[in-house]
């Protein structure tokens, strides 16, 4: 697919590097205007439109407001933890889409490339190993806070993220068994073919489908927004890890989230959806790879209006109903759906499966999802148990003397 | 089939699943509700640009009004500085002269301000104002930068004239000599008493007004409830004044009753 990444020129790396992170960088800047105004929509309302048409311009004013506001730092903090936190943030962030192609290949001056920063051999590991740096971000900014409500914001955003690191680490593992690389260009040169019937879309998303909705949830948890959004929670916590933070280091932490949002929704498209491929409607060459950059735009836009959609219907999940989501529901799924996929790679590879043995296979699969969902265990463990109900029953009442005196005299 | 077919068969799929995800179950019908918010018309009002009429009894900011040749309505009697729960109004009356008259009657606001860092805009003291001199606009953009900015004075909450009409100071000859009717013969009871309606100050036995008016003067040749030709009358009951040093000779208290 690509030619070897040594004998490629400097300026080609320049180009890649330079394209993905303007798209990233302005997608995110469009995006903290864009979200307030289609969440502003969705509560009918009209979100910014005081600057430039449509109030496109909101993102610049918010940043020079950032930038310009006073960098308070509180007295008692840790300065260098404090000061480093929200540089992991996005940083990390960054780093995360190095691996992430937003188009397909493209030749400029001979040289054919898609624009991906790096195609490593070890990519979608480097997802989820950046991905957990990013934790130290916010238990780091509400350690160095030395203040209770960022220590709690902390410790809640360090717990989180372990678990759904887990289940979302879990559903890429299914990808790669699947796809039978780690390499992101082999994941989406897998599903670039056709599917189940010639015609329909190669994506992993019909086969792992079951990985495919615990990224979807998780993805949400490691981006830490609306309904997981435990560890900032204005409304119990404050800010969360962000409280005692101000002016553009908590800019820093608003960019990471956007960010992290679009880089999730990134990984989604590219695991699940075929990442830039796409109908090209008989294009050819260069111009076929900016149209994969068109699919690709389009698919991660659907992700990230299904973020603001969760933020516009869903409240905040309660803390001991995440976690056991977490541990209780989405690593068990995914941990099956991993098994099933790499039993089912074993048989293909062992000389495939006849029609009837798949048919099995998928009702028996279904079989033992549908008791996963059906069969749960009791949600709330702090509920009270209904031992309490009986004690504080009214003890006065009488033993229904009159009832059992009837039975005796009819008897009788 | 055709692959194209397929692809588009396949999407088709996709659109209708996610039409029977948001129609059919009780997740999807709840994430339809902001999604129908988002095709309905938003209810912003575009404030600045396109301000929304207020209602018409609407507490906007005061204003002391006048009477149509220029005179102010109110007489300083502090009844609304009285009425204010937030002691925002402040007042201070002076005496009427000959030669520099506010308002019709004795006395005038020589001063009046109101402190909006204070007020509540309830409306007590325009309920309190005897002669609705005091009353509000729909006007309710009057914020300022300081709280001296807020307080406002007598010359910002004073109407101005109407069209024709000279401002106070005038002199008691020119407002003689228009023999304007001032409550406009209509007098402030209680409407409780009269049956919610306003009477006729003549009528009225107890209305102020008819102390402080011509109107109500009988004498000879003259009809209760008329304007008397105020011309070549050397003395106007109108004018009650301390400073008026010719002892009005009050034409109804000739004969002893």
């Amino acid at each position: 697919m690509n030619e070897n990444a040594q004998s490629l020129p400097l300026w080609v790396h320049l180009v890649r590097v330079l394209a993905v992170f303007a798209f990233f960088l302005v997608g995110t800047a469009l995006l903290t205007w864009g979200e307030r105004r289609i969440l502003g929509r969705m509560q009918s309302r009209r979100g910014p439109n005081r600057v430039g048409p449509l109030g496109i311009g909101q993102f610049v004013v918010d940043a020079v407001k950032m930038l310009f506001k006073e960098d308070f730092t509180p007295g008692m903090v840790n300065r260098p933890l404090f000061t480093l936190a929200p540089l992991i943030g996005v940083v990390v962030s960054l780093l995360s889409m190095a691996v992430i192609p937003i188009s397909g290949d493209i030749t400029i001056a001979g040289h054919t490339f898609p624009l991906q920063v790096a195609d490593l051999g070890v990519g979608v590991l480097w997802i989820l190993a950046v991905g957990s740096i990013h934790v130290y971000s916010l238990f780091l900014a509400g350690w160095a806070s030395t203040s209770p409500y960022p220590l709690i914001g902390g410790v809640r955003a360090s717990a989180q993220m372990i678990s759904y690191e887990i289940a979302q680490g879990l559903a890429i593992a299914s990808v790669f068994i699947y796809a039978g690389s780690l390499r992101v260009s082999d994941i989406i040169a897998a599903q670039s073919g056709d599917g189940l019937i010639p015609g329909m879309p190669g994506w992993f998303v019909v086969p792992l489908f079951p990985a495919f909705v615990v990224f979807m949830v998780a993805m949400v948890a490691e981006a830490g927004r609306t309904p997981f959004d435990l560890a900032e929670a204005e409304g119990e916590l404050v800010g969360g890890f962000v409280t005692e933070y101000s002016s553009m280091r908590f800019g820093l932490f608003m960019i990471a989230e956007f960010m992290g949002a679009i880089t999730q929704s990134a990984i989604m498209v590219t695991l699940f959806f075929g990442g830039p491929s796409g109908p090209t409607f008989g294009l050819e060459g260069t111009l076929a790879g900016l149209l994969g950059f068109v699919w690709f735009f389009l698919k991660t836009g659907f992700f990230i209006f299904f973020f603001i959609l969760l933020r516009g219907a869903l409240p905040r999940y309660r803390y001991a109903r995440l976690i056991n989501l977490g541990w209780k529901v989405l690593i068990p799924v995914a941990l099956m759906w991993a098994a099933v996929t790499a039993v089912f790679v074993m048989l293909t590879e062992q000389g495939g499966l006849g029609p009837q043995a798949r048919i099995a296979l998928g009702v028996g699969a279904a079989v033992i999802l549908a008791l996963l969902v059906l069969v749960r265990p009791d949600e709330d463990d702090d509920r009270p148990a209904p031992d309490h109900a009986v004690d504080v029953a009214p003890a006065s009442t009488p033993a229904e003397p009159t009832a059992s005196s009837t039975t005796i005299g009819r008897n009788g | 089939m055709p692959a194209p077919l397929v692809t588009l068969l396949f999407f088709v799929a996709l659109v209708v699943l996610l039409a029977l995800f948001l129609t059919r179950t009780s997740w999807g019908r709840g994430f339809l509700v902001p999604l129908r918010a988002m095709v309905r018309k938003p209810e912003t009002s575009q404030y600045p640009e396109e301000p929304r009429p207020v209602t018409p009894r609407f507490h906007g900011r005061h204003q002391l009004n006048r009477y149509a040749d220029g005179l102010e309505k109110c007489i300083g009697c502090e009844l609304c500085a009285w009425a204010c729960p937030a002691d925002a109004i402040y007042v201070q009356g002076a005496d009427n002269t000959i030669e520099a008259r506010y308002s019709p009657g004795e006395r005038y606001a020589e001063d009046y301000q109101i402190n909006y860092n204070r007020c509540i805009l309830c409306g007590l003291c325009i309920e309190a104002c005897p002669t609705r001199a005091l009353t509000m606009t729909h006007d309710y953009e009057f914020s300022a930068d300081s709280r001296r900015g807020l307080i406002w004075t007598k010359d910002k909450l004073l109407a101005p004239s109407v069209e024709g009409a000279e401002s106070t100071p005038q002199t008691d000859r020119e407002v003689r000599r228009r023999g304007f009717n001032y409550y406009g013969g209509l007098a402030v009871t209680p409407p409780s008493v009269h049956g919610g309606r306003f009477e006729q100050a003549a009528n009225a036995p107890s209305a102020r007004a008819g102390q402080v008016l011509p109107t109500g003067v009988v004498g000879p040749g003259r009809e209760a409830g008329t304007l008397p030709s105020t011309d070549e009358d050397p003395v106007d009951p109108a004018v009650v004044s301390r400073t008026n040093t010719t002892a009005p000779v009050r034409p109804d208290s000739e004969g002893e009753r």
